[in-house]
């Protein structure tokens, strides 16, 4: 039978998309994050802290989303939480680095903080585990930070996941090798960025393109799974498609197998310049984390640097894991 | 037998030729069409819901992909889906519709800076004008939008319309048209990714004429 709850008593609110961690939930977490943290640890990424606060213009120079949660300190200056711990780091390594012999390589575990609709696994305030490679160009960093990743993934016990692996700048390139005007362009964008291919295919039906043109513009981004789909994007996209090709064949076949090509990735962070990728696993609606290439993000902090890192979702991890358990998508 | 996929139907106006489509994808519909209580239909991946619960549940991946009308995808843009075909049936406009004479809005603009308006669609109607450039107050109501403007409760409606009827026989008319709605393919983002063979297999088959 069931019961009238009583809800006479005070209750103290806390912030939209914020929330607390009982011990039980906590000792979960914190099998997790310890199975990550031992693989970051052995295979060299060496754990850091940064504020949770930074000036909102080195949030800004990282060219991330705009932060949400804005304060002024005691001087007037507009303080922000991160968004990401990426443009922390290059921050670090621009200021605390600034003539240490590349490569360098950090892990972190730390909260971030993004304005979004707060749902189950996407919280405003949200706890990331990841790494950075600082000064390793593609293809072999890439590919040294996809095997960090699925080494982290499998020793949380996780065991459906994919990762999508694409190219942040394989959409441009094909606009500029077909020569989209820029407001054009930046309308496919959108579509794209809006994971909208009705609008897609409406916008590219304004252009005035022959009909194999207009078709590459459409196909391309649709081009997903294993290594034979590769074969189907040549021409203007080959030399991006060439450079995933060549960081799959630097891969051990447990990580290789893991991979899906997707020329339609399209990851929402703005400093993105070359291969991105996002983590799937059956259990869960939507990714478990990503990164990807930012081989100018260092630059625009003073030190010029290729890199490449990404970040999990630890609440994400976790729900996934619970419905693996229960056999959730299978 | 099924597509491997899980599939949200909408129940109401877009069921019909839902089902239509899905037949000629070679689903065995019958029992949706016979049974309209019966929610879950476990041997052909399909599960029926309202149109707007759609996103919701191809959002979270309870569905992989889902079918719904463009006005459902307008009035919740927030939505991680991927928006993969145009299916082209059930057309509606959504239109701005004030009653018969004088624009009453026009007049609420000019005189008190603002004017109030009816809908269901609360998010489409605020960012519309805001698009616009004009202060508007929007209600939003649950029941018969028609009523709102015949008493005195607002001086405009933002309204789906399929054949203006029922506008016509409560003597409104239609002022702007802010867009054609159609049923739509929604596709849940990880399933889009995981299960890439079976959606464009569905795809090309639903392209096909």
């Amino acid at each position: 039978m069931s019961q009238i709850v009583d809800t006479s008593s005070v209750i103290h609110p806390i912030p939209s998309g914020t929330r607390d961690v009982l011990p039980d939930e906590m000792r979960e977490l914190r099998d997790i994050t310890e199975a990550v943290r031992g693989v970051f640890e052995m295979d060299g990424y060496g754990e850091v802290w940064t504020p949770a606060l930074e000036y909102e213009t080195v949030i800004g120079r990282g060219g991330g989303p705009p932060p949400a949660y804005r304060v002024f300190d005691d001087h007037g200056e507009v303080l922000a939480l991160r968004t990401d711990m990426t443009i922390p780091i290059a921050r670090l390594v621009a200021t605390r680095y600034r003539t240490a012999e590349p490569p360098l390589r950090f892990c972190y575990f730390a909260h971030a903080y993004r304005g979004v609709r707060p749902h189950r696994g996407q919280m405003r305030e949200f706890l990331q585990a990841g790494i950075e490679l600082v000064g390793s160009p593609t293809p072999q960093g890439t590919a040294e930070v996809l095997t960090v990743l699925c080494h982290a993934l499998t020793a949380t016990g996780l065991r459906g996941y994919s990762i999508g692996l694409g190219d942040a700048s394989l959409y441009r390139t094909l606009l500029r090798s077909l020569d989209i005007p820029g407001a054009a362009g930046d309308r496919l964008l959108a579509a794209l960025g809006g994971r909208d291919f009705v609008a897609l295919e409406s916008e590219i039906g304004r252009l005035d393109l022959d009909d194999a043109d207009a078709q590459l513009l459409l196909s391309v981004p649709q081009i997903r799974g294993g290594p034979e789909v590769l074969s189907a994007a040549e021409g203007p996209v080959a030399d991006a498609v060439d450079g995933l090709r060549r960081v799959h064949d630097l891969l051990a076949p447990d990580v290789a197998d893991r991979v899906i090509f997707d020329l339609g990735l399209i990851r929402d962070l703005g400093y993105y310049t070359g291969a991105v990728f996002e983590v799937y696993d059956p259990a869960l609606g939507e990714p478990l984390g990503g990164g990807g290439r930012y081989d100018d993000l260092l630059g625009r902090f003073g030190r010029e640097l290729p890199a490449v890192g990404f970040a999990l979702g630890i609440d994400r991890l976790h729900i996934a894991l619970t419905g693996e358990e229960k056999g959730a998508g299978t | 037998m099924s597509l491997g996929l899980t599939i949200a139907v909408p129940r109401g106006a877009l069921l019909g030729e839902t089902l239509d489509r899905l037949d000629a994808l070679g689903l065995d519909t019958g029992e949706v069409r016979s049974n309209d209580r019966k929610l879950l239909f476990g041997d052909i991946g399909v599960v029926t819901m309202r149109p707007s619960d759609v996103p919701t549940y191809v959002e979270a991946g309870a569905a992989d992909v889902g079918i719904t009308g463009k006005d459902v995808l307008t009035e919740q843009p927030d939505r991680e889906v991927y928006e993969l075909l145009d299916l082209g049936y059930g057309r509606c406009v959504m239109v701005l519709a004030t009653v018969e004479g004088p624009d009453p809005s026009v007049e609420a603009l000019r005189r008190l800076g603002v004017m109030r308006v009816a809908t269901k669609y609360y998010k489409t109607a605020a960012a519309y004008f805001d698009k616009t450039g004009r202060q508007a107050e929007i209600v939003e109501v649950k029941g018969s939008v028609e009523l709102a403007p015949l008493t005195g409760l607002v001086e405009a409606i933002v309204d789906l319309t399929a054949t203006g009827t029922t506008l016509r026989e409560n003597h409104l008319v239609i002022r702007e048209e802010l867009f054609v709605s159609t049923a739509r393919l929604i596709a849940n983002p990880v399933s889009h990714k995981l299960k890439a063979a079976a959606i464009d297999a569905m795809l090309e088959k639903l392209r096909a004429p």
